[in-house]
């Protein structure tokens, strides 16, 4: 299947969002992970519950508040602009900032689980043997909690690359900036006509998405050689 | 002295674990019915739970000293903790797992294809752990923990989890490792044969 100028434009944009999404949200999401699993200090169902915000909050709302905080006047968003030149509002960045926010919440629980349940006699072996606890975290910890690092990468891809509610919501839709599948795929239905239009597009969309569990179980096979184990 | 012991823990709101020993060379057995508390000595002795009060002191050296404020972190008390269910790490390979706690190892001892003729594990290097018998893992154990170059050793029921069979051959082994290696063991077990085969000193729990 050929695509299209505009279609390879629209398919380009969305791997960009999503992937720079996933990547720049999975050391946040780990790091809060880890906390959430180890962690013991007052406050933390707060964070908990921060966390989970953009999952049980209207998409539209997290848009919104975006927005308020990220626009040109926003505290976050005029900070940026002064201090770093960094404009995120009607950008793809912000297209980036606003999937990665709908994701976290979907990569932090899938980690906080494999965290959970490595098991922790197996780092206290490794500290006996002269292990730092440096090294455990590395050689033990990451690696036992993969199959759920890639989890959460699989569905924070996901969750990204079909981000809508939020994104048209705080960058709005401009073709080449914006326009991600799922805005163009709205787009195209408020114009009568355009069924041949939606179809493509909703076909690229299924294939994006399952290439995407293809390439995970791919990397899962591998990182779990010898063990066994799905990502999802 | 090997072994200077006295330790003193609260694990529960009733329950308590109180032991005070001395031992001198060869090996030492805790010995006592399950649930006394022995698996909590070993590891107050490795430091990987901490005494209330009390000390800890190994071949001459204070790991642990609760009045002097004397705690060594864990990785520098060159203990070699076997532990009861082999506890092998399942995402390195035998030799992985052997090679993990060796560059640890200050004073030149046996090199890992030495090691793993000395304990009979040659053919299972490039295995995977998941893939091992009880007897196999618990030899592997054995030689992660010999590897880390330590300077006494700490065994939790390594017989337990094992069919007779096995049982006889990690005994031979353990005995090998006792005579051959002069290194301090101290050895918990709830087993009377096990402990009169095996130990010089015996310290009863419970």
């Amino acid at each position: 299947m050929l695509l299209s100028p505009d279609e390879w434009q629209i398919v380009r944009l969305s791997l960009r969002v999503s992937g720079v999404a996933v990547a720049l949200t999975l050391p946040i999401a780990f790091g809060l992970a880890y906390l959430l699993a180890r962690g013991k200090f007052p406050g933390k169902i707060l964070i908990d519950a921060l966390v989970h915000l953009p999952l049980v909050l209207p998409p539209v709302v997290t848009g919104w508040l975006l927005l308020i905080g990220f626009g040109l006047r926003g505290p976050i968003g005029s900070r940026l602009h002064d201090w770093f030149g960094l404009t995120l509002i009607f950008r793809w960045t912000g297209a980036a900032l606003a999937a990665g926010i709908m994701a976290l919440p979907l990569m932090v629980r899938a980690m906080r689980l494999s965290i959970e349940a490595v098991d922790r006699r197996l780092e206290g072996a490794a500290r006996t043997l002269g292990a730092s606890g440096w090294r455990v975290f590395w050689t033990i910890t990451v690696p036992l909690a993969l199959p759920g690092v890639l989890a959460g990468v699989v569905l924070g891809f996901a969750r990204s690359i079909g981000e809508f509610g939020a994104t048209i919501t705080f960058v709005s839709n401009i073709p080449g900036e914006t326009e991600t599948l799922p805005i163009a795929i709205y787009a195209a239905l408020q114009v009568p006509g355009s069924n041949a239009i939606v179809t493509r597009l909703a076909l690229i969309s299924v294939v994006l998405s399952l290439g995407a569990l293809v390439i995970s179980e791919m990397l899962s096979r591998r990182a779990g050689a010898g063990r066994g184990g799905h990502v999802l | 002295m090997s072994f200077e012991i006295d330790v003193r823990r609260r694990m529960g709101p009733e329950t308590e674990i109180a032991l005070r020993f001395t031992a001198g060379a060869g090996l030492t057995a805790l010995f006592g019915p399950s649930g006394v508390g022995k698996t909590s000595v070993l590891a107050m002795v490795a430091g990987l739970l901490r005494p209330d009060a009390g000390h800890v002191r190994v071949a001459g050296e204070t790991l642990f000293d609760a009045a002097r404020g004397t705690n060594v972190p864990i990785a520098r008390r060159t203990a070699g903790y076997v532990f009861q269910d082999a506890r092998l790490f399942p995402h390195f390979s035998v030799r992985g797992n052997l090679r993990y706690g060796m560059r640890r190892a200050a004073r030149p001892g046996m090199s890992l294809d030495e090691m793993a003729a000395f304990l009979g594990i040659a053919a299972l290097l490039d295995r995977w752990p998941r893939t091992l018998s009880g007897g196999e893992a618990q030899r592997v154990a054995i030689g992660r923990a010999l590897l880390s170059g330590p300077r006494f050793l700490l065994m939790d029921e390594p017989l337990a989890s094992l069919d007779l069979t096995r049982r006889g051959e990690v005994m031979g082994l353990i005995e090998r490792v006792r005579d051959e290696l002069g290194l301090p063991i101290l050895y918990v077990s709830h087993d009377r044969r096990e402990v009169d085969r095996l130990a010089a000193t015996v310290v009863e729990m419970g």
